[in-house]
């Protein structure tokens, strides 16, 4: 199919309207309108940094900033154990093998929004009922201070995605030759040191998916956020994303909001492109 | 001595993935319990089982939900978006693949390069253009879908294109088929592993998602996610309508997770470790 033919392009027409109406165009009049003071409807003044000088100096988004980043670290790191550690368990030849992956998985499958509510049941009242009967203050009011919130959408998160990574880390796991483990065994290799040998060199590119996987999800968790705290209390709980979002369409701040969004952009790709070329430099050495 | 050992290992890891499995569904389990009980029921307690076995919250919830309105309006969504997706990446894929030219592969890069913006890098602007073109509505919002899914699918249909030969293009073309016969006749039904795995993952998606519904659509056209964040803010406080709200509102996906499970857990797998 060459460049000229006409079948070439009617087969992606579809697609490059898709793409350029709904990502590029916006992405590049969002650009241009994080510069002026565009209010939705019409820009009327270039106003060149000052969006942007606004944004650095203002206190709420800056933590909303920290607030994330301090997110994202905590997850990647608790979310690739876990995925790691349930692979680590389905694998082995159990009876409960299937039925465990079926439970891990399954609430990866329903949307954050959904799942933020039932947990905000779990931390309110189930965690409130523990701490009555055990009377162990540290249960009470999980979703009324900052630090604990911080921790409840942690454990929300984790609590859904892991399931996804354990399938990403069973996929290589099941990849390793079994006699190369019994080869190992034989020779006398301990369980830590076939683990740190065999396994763990093999599953090295499952690290480079879920990291960047990961990384980017919890970067732009919303979703979450929105249906557990809300921000809450006092904005201190208050994600970049969400801050986006309520500038915009709460305080309709559009070109405000829009600067805003372009340095999520820059952070997100930035994160994700460091992350990807360490890892492809890290997995040649090895 | 040495195969023993082995064993009691394999029963303890075994029992230690159960009681963590219990400790993953129990969410779901007090959800479920509690959605049973009357108000002063769950003010009493929300661990144990409740004093009588009521259904009359699930009753209430399925009215106040709109539930089959919710759950057709869902359907029509998630089906169609997805159904467009399938038609116009595969299309893309497959031109994208047999056109070896350096323009096809800078558009190729392009349509990946766009998986790194974030949606709520362009949101703002997107949904003032849809706006201004009186496109907030059913329509639009899969025109939507469509733009951000497209580069995800056109990728996997992209890679799946090695596998199909290039003799099969040309035996067809020399029958004389045209190209979009070849495509949907020969070429397509060879796809149809990926066409599965692009379906699985852009359903799950798509059925799941609330921020970009939330900005186009009406109340009066709300999918699942979107008509629960209603229901659920006025029904704060009285958690056993709340609860059965969302056991409700869960039911459809794990029907879908019953029946399709192996070839959602194998999508999935495909869709990240590509």
């Amino acid at each position: 199919m060459s460049n000229r033919t006409l079948s070439f392009w009617l087969f992606l027409t579809p697609v490059l309207l898709g793409l350029g109406i709904v990502v590029v165009v916006p992405f590049v009049y969002g650009l241009v309108y994080s510069f002026t003071d565009w209010n939705g409807l019409r820009a009327e003044t270039f106003i060149g940094w000052q969006n942007y000088i606004r944004l650095f100096q203002e206190e709420e988004f800056m933590q909303a900033v920290w607030f994330t980043t301090k997110f994202a670290f905590v997850v990647v790191i608790l979310l690739n154990l876990f995925g790691l550690g349930l692979a680590l368990i389905v694998t082995r030849n159990l009876k409960s093998s299937n039925l465990l992956r079926t439970v891990f998985f399954m609430p990866n499958l329903i949307g954050g929004l959904i799942l933020g509510f039932i947990w905000q049941f779990i931390f309110i009242s189930v965690f409130g009922d523990i701490g009555n009967i055990t009377g162990i203050e540290g249960f009470n009011g999980w979703l009324s201070t900052a630090n604990t919130g911080f921790w409840g959408i942690v454990i929300l998160t984790c609590w859904q995605m892991a399931g996804y990574i354990m399938i990403i880390y069973i996929a290589y796991l099941e990849n390793i030759p079994k006699d190369l483990i019994e080869a190992a065994k034989i020779d006398g290799a301990s369980p830590i040191q076939r683990f740190k040998n065999i396994t763990f060199p093999l599953v090295a590119p499952a690290f480079t998916i879920s990291m960047f996987l990961t990384l980017s999800m919890s970067f732009k968790i919303y979703d979450q956020n929105l249906s557990l705290t809300n921000g809450g209390p006092a904005d201190q709980t208050q994600m970049v994303a969400m801050d986006i979002v309520n500038t915009a369409f709460s305080d309709n701040d559009m070109a405000y909001a829009q600067a805003k969004a372009v340095i999520f952009f820059l952070i997100v790709s930035v994160v994700a492109l460091t992350q990807v070329y360490y890892n492809k430099k890290r997995e040649v050495e090895m | 001595m040495k195969k023993n050992n082995e064993k009691r290992n394999l029963v303890s890891i075994e029992v230690f993935g159960l009681l963590l499995g219990l400790i993953w569904i129990a969410p779901f389990y007090l959800m479920i319990v509690n959605a049973f009980k009357t108000k002063r029921d769950i003010f009493t307690g929300v661990l144990g089982f409740p004093e009588e076995w009521i259904t009359g919250n699930f009753v209430e919830a399925f009215i106040d939900l709109e539930f089959l309105k919710s759950l057709f309006n869902s359907v029509l969504i998630t089906g169609l978006s997805v159904a467009v997706i399938i038609v116009f990446s595969s299309m893309a894929g497959y031109a994208l693949a047999r056109n070896k030219s350096k323009l096809s592969g800078v558009m190729f890069f392009v349509f990946v390069a766009a998986m790194l913006i974030p949606f709520q890098s362009v949101m703002i602007p997107l949904v003032a253009l849809f706006g201004q073109a009186d496109m907030l509505n059913a329509g639009g919002l899969i025109f939507m879908y469509l733009g951000f899914g497209c580069s995800l699918s056109i990728f996997l249909y992209h890679g799946a294109m090695t596998g199909v030969s290039k003799s099969m293009d040309e035996a067809a073309i020399i029958d004389g088929a045209s190209r979009f016969q070849l495509f949907w006749k020969i070429i397509f039904p060879l796809l149809k592993p990926i066409s599965v795995t692009v379906g699985i993952l852009n359903v799950i998606w798509i059925w799941n998602d609330y921020l970009l519904p939330s900005l186009v659509l009406s109340e009066a056209n709300a999918t699942i996610p979107l008509k629960m964040f209603f229901f659920f803010g006025q029904y704060t406080k009285q958690w056993h309508l709340a609860l059965a709200g969302l056991t409700i509102a869960i039911i459809p996906v794990i029907i879908g997770y019953f029946f399709a499970q192996k070839q959602i857990i194998a999508g999935v797998s495909e869709g990240a470790v590509k």
